[in-house]
């Protein structure tokens, strides 16, 4: 059978086999927030804003990366669900320096949108302000590290729909960072095409275009499925 | 190889070492190398030479022994008289033993253990039943000892179905910390649709102060590639790999030698006894992260990607190593199934606890008299293993707490001394068994700094994927760092904990799971220590400098401006 029939928030609900959580519900029309998540890119189950309850499951699941079964009771607005993604979102806010007022994304930030979401209007952990550099030696292309929250969506889209796999992640836990190749200024980079698709996909102001001031970098994270779509068409071989 | 050519080389060994009067071990473990065994076993060696005893006496570099603080140890096995074992010898006491071996006189008493060492005698070796018997570097003494028949009698007696069945009878769990029914994981794994399938030993072992692997690698590498060899004829699997943690340098280079070994005897490569059965194994080397442990994770490094976990399901056994069903173990999971094999399930079955069957090694650490390496039937109390076996604590000083199951564990309280070690039990007072690592602490420890410690290392091993737990553990850990500076409030204690709350349901895995575990137990036996370090600014074991001020928003701002906030980001 192709079909699956679930209960979500209460509503009987009906996806595909083979479709995660995450698919079903916004096919539903529900709203769940995700950072990591990208339609067109492998999911990464990293940000963990996604997270349900799904009955039998003593701990929440990522909506992202779970396939929808049969017979699933799922909700995905409890307090504790609320409360849990509010949290993680002052996480990230403590991470790093998140100074909207003079970022290049403000007002077309998905970060700052999720946190407007879910009515975050102040931060109870201890900013840990690491001093983080900025990387301005690509042509086009700039990186500030202080507005990255390692959703590494620009890795996979390079990996994965550039096909170049510029980008990387060096160290591990709160060290983290994205590098180029094997942590170059990105304008040496000998792999980058300069396609720019990472800067579309990149969720905050992390990434951009050089010459964007405040709140002039508006970007288009959807245009990945109308390149993976035109692809797949394969349009100019008729 | 058949199984005729096994028991002749079985015979062989046993005819020579029969030729000699005398056997003297010498631990030739890490803890005992670095105690000096090695300067210990050269001048035996010399001296043999010199005195052209070494047709008679012969010295041997063997696994760990058990009581590895009292190393290097000596055991001698003199042909019909008990054997011997000394502790702290050096080159001066080697020698002197041998002298006395040499004139046929009684040996030394000094460092000479009893007869019936409590340490050794309270004992039940399963696992560790070669340890600082064989030499772990001749396939030969493995054999003597029986290995490898296990294996020749699966291969020609039993079915795939056979092997799995025995496993889940003697009602074996993991042994790598989850503690997952090793029979019921076979099984799912004989049953996954694949080309091809894998065999997977993890020996990462990344606690901190455990060291069961290490010492059943180096001690008796055979045992883990037999288990190994069942376990793939058990699913279907050609091909095994040994992931072993980087820093394990000996542990690496005797099971390569193994390997080697085992090949040029027949014993892996092609049609292994004769049979149908081909498997090989492989060594792959960690380089270092604790999240490599992690099975997820541990195939991605593997197979040369980063090690980071991924969400499961799938499970390994469903979708393991590129693509294929995989069984992953735990070394000593697998270092037990030869015994299993070789004298039956049920009888495995039959030591232990209810719930949990036959014996576990531990790493017994901290303030106890008697350090070292242990292995108890499951079931036995905290009690006997801190006082009977460890020889209790030292300075007439009081039990305070075992920490058990390392970072993803907890501790036992004083109170609940006679909680039998085993994984019901430990669940029930708030731990885990884990993977064996016992960590005894008197009244000089301070449990909020405990908990400071074990959330130092999960933030330092976190990987970064998943937001709870890459910066969850970090502020976890400057909540803790106030508490035991004396900085911090109330409402830090109940920003603590629901911050536990948050890491341990909603991380990605066992890592950020489990982080909180510390903080929890030790606030669930010890949360009096938290308050009074926060409302009394004191530490009544006396292991915090306490700040002489508590620190308010101003010197917060000014620790900022120092660059000291930002220190480890
Ligand atoms: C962070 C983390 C580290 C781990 N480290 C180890 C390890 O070092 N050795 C090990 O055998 N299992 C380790 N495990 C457990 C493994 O994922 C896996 O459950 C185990 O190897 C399965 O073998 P078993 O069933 O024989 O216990 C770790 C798990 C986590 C979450
Ligand atoms: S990336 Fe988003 S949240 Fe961060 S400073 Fe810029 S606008 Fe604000
Ligand atoms: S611009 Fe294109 S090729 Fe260059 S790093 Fe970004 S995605 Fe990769
Ligand atoms: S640079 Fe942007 S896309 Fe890349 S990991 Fe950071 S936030 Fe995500
Ligand atoms: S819980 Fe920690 S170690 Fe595990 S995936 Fe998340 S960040 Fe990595
Ligand atoms: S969107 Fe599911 S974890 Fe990030
Ligand atoms: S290493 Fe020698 S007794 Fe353990």
């Amino acid at each position: 059978m192709s079909v699956v029939t679930l209960t979500i928030d209460g509503e009987l609900v009906s996806g595909r086999r083979g479709e995660t959580l995450l698919q079903v519900i916004r096919e539903h029309g529900l709203a769940l927030p995700t950072l990591c998540h990208l339609e067109g890119l492998s999911e990464r189950g990293g940000c963990r804003l996604c997270i349900v309850e799904v009955e039998g499951s003593p701990r929440p699941m990522p909506a992202c990366s779970t396939a929808a079964r049969e017979g699933m009771v799922v909700r995905t607005a409890t307090d504790r669900l609320i409360r849990y993604r509010r949290m993680i979102v002052e996480l990230l806010f403590a991470e790093r320096n998140h100074y909207c007022a003079v970022c290049v994304s403000a007002g077309n930030c998905e970060l700052q949108t999720v946190a407007a979401t879910l009515g975050v209007d102040h931060v109870r952990y201890e900013y840990l302000s690491p001093r983080l550099t900025m990387d301005l030696s690509h042509e086009r292309f700039g990186i500030d590290h202080n507005r990255c929250i390692l959703c590494t969506r620009c890795v996979r889209v390079c990996d994965e729909v550039e096909g170049v796999h510029t980008w990387d992640v060096s160290c591990r836990g709160v060290r983290s960072r994205v590098i180029a190749d094997l942590n170059h200024p990105w304008g040496r980079s000998e792999t980058c095409t300069s396609c720019g698709k990472c800067v579309q996909v990149c969720p905050t102001g992390a990434l951009f275009t050089k010459g964007a001031a405040v709140g002039e970098m508006v970007k288009d994270a959807g245009m990945l499925t109308r390149v993976i779509e035109g692809r797949d068409k394969k349009g100019w071989q008729e | 190889m058949n199984r005729a050519d096994l028991r002749h080389m079985a015979e062989a060994e046993q005819e020579r070492q029969e030729r000699f009067r005398c056997r003297i071990m010498v631990c030739a473990g890490t803890p005992c190398l670095s105690a000096g065994a090695q300067t210990v076993l050269d001048s035996l060696r010399k001296a043999l030479a010199e005195s052209r005893l070494d047709a008679e006496i012969e010295a041997v570099a063997s696994g760990c022994m058990g009581p590895c603080s009292r190393g290097p140890l000596v055991k001698v096995r003199q042909q019909g008289k008990k054997e011997i074992i000394f502790e702290r010898v050096t080159p001066e006491l080697a020698r002197q033993i041998l002298l006395s071996l040499a004139k046929g006189r009684r040996p030394p008493t000094v460092s000479a253990l009893p007869p019936d060492f409590p340490f050794l005698a309270r004992q039940m070796k399963v696992v560790l039943a070669n340890s600082g018997s064989i030499n772990p570097e001749r396939v030969e003494e493995y054999v003597a000892a029986g290995g490898y028949g296990a294996l020749a009698h699966a291969l020609h007696e039993l079915t795939p179905d056979d092997v799995c069945r025995e496993v889940s009878v003697s009602g074996l769990r993991g042994r790598g910390g989850a503690g997952y029914p090793t029979g019921v994981k076979w099984n799912l794994a004989r049953k996954a649709n694949g080309e091809r399938k894998y065999v997977v030993a993890n020996g990462d072992e990344g606690d901190p102060g455990a060291y069961m692997d290490r010492s059943i690698m180096e001690s008796d590498p055979h045992r883990i590639l037999e288990g190994m060899a069942l376990a793939g004829y058990a699913i279907g699997a050609e091909q095994g790999f040994i992931y072993v943690r980087g820093e394990y340098y000996l542990a690496g280079r005797r099971l390569e030698a193994a390997i080697r070994a085992a090949e040029r005897a027949g014993l892996l490569g092609s049609r292994v006894f004769g049979s149908n059965f081909n498997f090989r194994i492989d060594i792959r080397t960690g380089a270092g992260a604790f999240v490599c442990g992690e099975e997820t994770s541990l195939m991605a490094s593997i197979m040369g990607r980063r090690g980071q976990p991924r969400q499961r399901p799938p499970y390994p056994a469903q979708q393991g190593l590129w693509g294929c069903p995989t069984l992953i173990n735990n070394v000593e999971t697998l270092a037990t199934v030869p015994a299993i094999m070789g004298k039956g399930g049920n009888w495995y079955a039959g030591i232990g606890s209810a719930g949990s069957k036959g014996t576990k090694v531990y790493a017994l650490a901290g303030q106890v008299e008697i350090a070292g390496l242990i292995e108890v039937p499951m079931g036995t109390t905290l009690r006997e293993v801190v006082f009977d076996i460890g020889g209790g604590i030292p300075g007439g000083k009081r039990f305070k707490a075992a920490q058990s199951g390392g970072p993803s564990g907890g501790c036992i309280p004083s109170g609940e001394l006679d909680t039998p070690l085993d994984y019901e039990s430990m669940q029930r007072v708030g731990t885990i068994m884990g993977s064996g690592g016992l960590i005894i602490m008197d009244e000089t420890s301070c449990m909020p700094d405990v908990a400071s410690f074990f959330l130092d290392f999960c933030r330092d091993e976190s990987c970064g994927k998943c937001v709870p737990c890459r910066v969850g553990t970090v502020e976890m850990h400057r909540l803790l760092r106030r508490i035991t500076g004396g900085t911090a409030t109330m409402d830090d204690l109940a920003k603590l904990e629901e911050l536990c709350e948050l890491v341990g349901a909603a991380s990605l895995c066992g890592l950020g799971m489990t982080a909180p575990n510390p903080v929890l137990s030790t606030l669930r036996y010890f949360r009096d220590e938290y308050v009074e370090h926060i409302s009394r600014h004191r530490c009544a074991a006396g292991v915090c400098s306490m700040a002489e001020v508590p620190a308010g928003p101003e010197q917060e701002a000014l620790l900022h401006a120092m660059g000291g906030a930002g220190e480890e980001a």
